[in-house]
């Protein structure tokens, strides 16, 4: 049985002239049918990178320099640009932070929608327009017959926010990548997106791969919650055990160091430093310079995934030999 | 209580003029359009304390901000800084250097072709605070250890920095003239969460230190509670609801307030179902009448469609709601 989607020792790099940089390294993980997957980290950490490989859209000079992805056990990484063009949409739908860049600003929202869903699916335009006023009013347009030959301009960014999602799951996609969808979002109207995506992929049965660097967002939305550190997992488990009983040092004190809403503390719990940039990725663990519980084994030697309780960290501490 | 509060703002306004241009607005036969961006906000903040201003965006907290160190001139009312009234008090350079203000984004309030140190100075050879090349190199170096760089940074440019690192700077540079008023402008928003951590901790630190007054701009509700000693909720331009920070957040009363803590996802994992507010924040520039927030609010009858609600306390909060008022909420 085959995941839905598998990334095996996933490595990308960008040639520069001062040498190569090494965006993800050995980034392993697996997504099932109908599963949300959080991805999180700090900016840098690779989290986005990640979802734009998998789509097969990652920004020049970047390219996937090892490994495999996998779509229900068929590579997609080395597919030539037309081929990974119908299964983008078809197989793997895409939501962005900003929805300004994913629609475009020329075409009514309507049109957008029938062309999306003409081209993946046998519909006529008659019935492809049927279609998509019926996700618009899914979605929660308001007047969605109405509205459907409006211009993306014509919506505030929450309503263009849905229009994405519309957009994205009309072609009815086994999976969602969608990288910070609410980050933009006014904190009311992002909790209303939220409960929207949450709805929308139990109902279809769509599978998510869900970035963000809010904890908050992915402790309500995922199953399982991989953090990203440097460019590599540093931690891959149940959502639950991740964020009340993190093993790895990064996500404990990434845990600590959200401010709480409920209580007032003295001194937020800090992680001295900051994420090294990609040129100067510390030798061993990439985390061991600001590492409360540093080991000489982490300047040495880089940690895989370990079994770590019910989760698994790339961490030293968990090594049993 | 006889102490004269470092800000006091009386029945502020903002308003800007966003009409079409003369021509085209004769054709269109449409008047003139203003947004009132900020609409009759008062408050105080006593010295050595911190006031927030909470809520979502276009609801007039950032130009209040710019209001009170007079990066804009307000349209009606006035604010008297430490007893004076600030236009008078911006005129003269000895009171000016006792305010400044930090911005949210590290990246653009930092010229990129000025070493550190020439930044962080600039401010002490504006006011000409210190005399002499030697003695502000030390006084740079001074407050780069200060804010938890090492004085050898103060050669380096600003690129050279993490967004942490230049928010650090842009905190000495601030400190630089001396100042006991900081305004701070969403200061942690462009920041990593475990980097927000270290610059709100830097920020309290340096407050019990130097005795700082802070007005503290943000939309994070969980940051605010962390800094502040009274917090206003701001929606479309106006206070809805201003009371001491734990007050605010252990028994929030105007329906905006508890709509916004509602939506913020948490950690807690209790499997609650959250409530969203719904529909979004109307346009200031024609704002709903009545209370601005009866489109949304599930309180809503005919009088708060129909009179605006002004601001009146209840023991520690003061609340601008017709339902709180008529224990209705």
């Amino acid at each position: 049985m085959n995941s839905l989607l598998e990334v095996r020792n996933l490595r990308v790099e960008f040639p520069t002239r001062r040498g190569t940089l090494v965006a993800l390294d050995d980034v392993s993980f697996a997504i099932e049918p109908g599963e949300v997957l959080g991805v999180v980290g700090e900016s840098g950490a690779g989290k986005s990178m990640t979802g734009a490989a998998i789509i097969g859209l990652l920004e020049p000079p970047g390219r996937i320099a090892g490994g495999q992805i996998l779509l229900e056990g068929r590579r997609i990484d080395n597919l030539p640009y037309e081929e990974m063009r119908r299964i983008r949409g078809r197989h793997i739908g895409a939501i962005f932070q900003d929805p300004l860049t994913t629609l475009n600003p020329l075409y009514t929202i309507g049109r957008q929608l029938v062309e999306t869903i003409t081209t993946h699916l046998p519909l006529n335009p008659a019935q492809a327009r049927e279609r998509a006023i019926e996700w618009l009013e899914l979605v929660g347009i308001p007047a969605a017959r109405d509205r459907i030959d409006a211009y993306p301009h014509q919506f505030s960014g929450g309503m263009r926010q849905r229009v994405v999602i519309a957009l994205a799951l009309c072609a009815e996609p086994k999976l969602i990548v969608a990288d910070e969808p609410t980050t933009a979002l006014d904190v009311s109207i992002q909790a209303q997106v939220i409960a929207l995506l949450k709805r929308l992929a139990r109902e279809k049965g769509t599978a998510m791969m869900l970035v963000t660097h809010d904890m908050g967002v992915i402790a309500e939305t995922a199953d399982r919650v991989a953090v990203m550190y440097a460019g590599r997992v540093a931690e891959i488990g149940p959502v639950r055990e991740v964020v009340k009983h993190a093993k790895h040092p990064y996500s404990s004190g990434l845990m600590a160091s959200i401010p709480p809403l409920d209580r007032r503390v003295d001194k937020l719990a800090a992680i001295d430093g900051s994420m090294p940039r990609l040129s100067a990725i510390p030798q061993g663990c990439a985390y061991n310079p600001r590492c409360p519980q540093v080991m000489e084994r982490c300047r040495q030697q880089r940690p895989d995934l370990l079994p770590a309780g019910e989760t698994r960290a790339a961490c030293w501490l968990y090594a049993h030999d | 209580m006889t102490e004269t509060p470092m800000l006091e703002t009386r029945d502020l306004a903002r308003f800007f003029d966003v009409s079409r241009p003369p021509l085209q607005r004769l054709l269109a036969r449409e008047g003139k359009r203003t947004l009132r961006a900020v609409d009759g906000v008062s408050f105080s903040i006593p010295k050595g304390t911190t006031l927030s201003l909470v809520g979502e965006s276009g609801c007039g907290k950032s130009t209040v901000a710019r209001l009170v160190v007079g990066l804009y001139s307000a349209s009606r009312g006035d604010v008297r800084f430490d007893g004076q009234d600030l236009h008078a008090a911006r005129r003269d350079p000895a009171q000016r250097s006792r305010m400044q203000m930090i911005f949210q984004d590290p990246y653009a309030s930092l010229n990129p072709r000025w070493r550190v140190l020439d930044i962080i100075a600039e401010p002490i050879r504006a006011f000409g605070l210190v005399k002499g090349d030697a003695a502000q190199r030390e006084r740079v170096a001074e407050l780069l250890t200060q804010v938890g760089l090492s004085p050898l940074d103060g050669v380096k440019f600003p690129h050279e920095f993490s967004g942490g690192q230049r928010q650090r700077i842009s905190i000495a540079r601030a400190l630089s003239s001396n100042p006991e008023f900081l305004v701070c402008d969403e200061p942690t928003s462009a920041l990593d969460v475990s980097v927000q951590a270290q610059i709100l901790n830097l920020m309290k630190e340096l407050q019990s230190r130097l005795g700082l007054t802070f007005l503290f701009i943000s939309h994070n509700l969980a940051v605010v509670r962390q800094v502040s000693d009274r917090v206003g909720v701001m929606y479309l331009g106006r206070i809805v609801e201003m009371a001491p920070a734990e007050t605010l957040f252990t028994s929030p009363r105007h329906p905006y307030t508890r709509a916004l803590m509602e939506a913020i996802p948490d950690l807690e994992m209790s499997g609650r179902q959250r409530m969203p507010v719904g529909g979004e924040v109307p346009s200031p520039i024609d704002p709903p009448s009545g209370c601005a927030f009866h489109p949304r609010c599930p309180l809503a009858n005919d009088r708060c469609r129909a009179e605006r609600p002004e601001l009146k306390a209840h023991a520690l909060t003061e609340t601008a709601c017709h339902a709180v008022e008529e224990g209705r909420g």
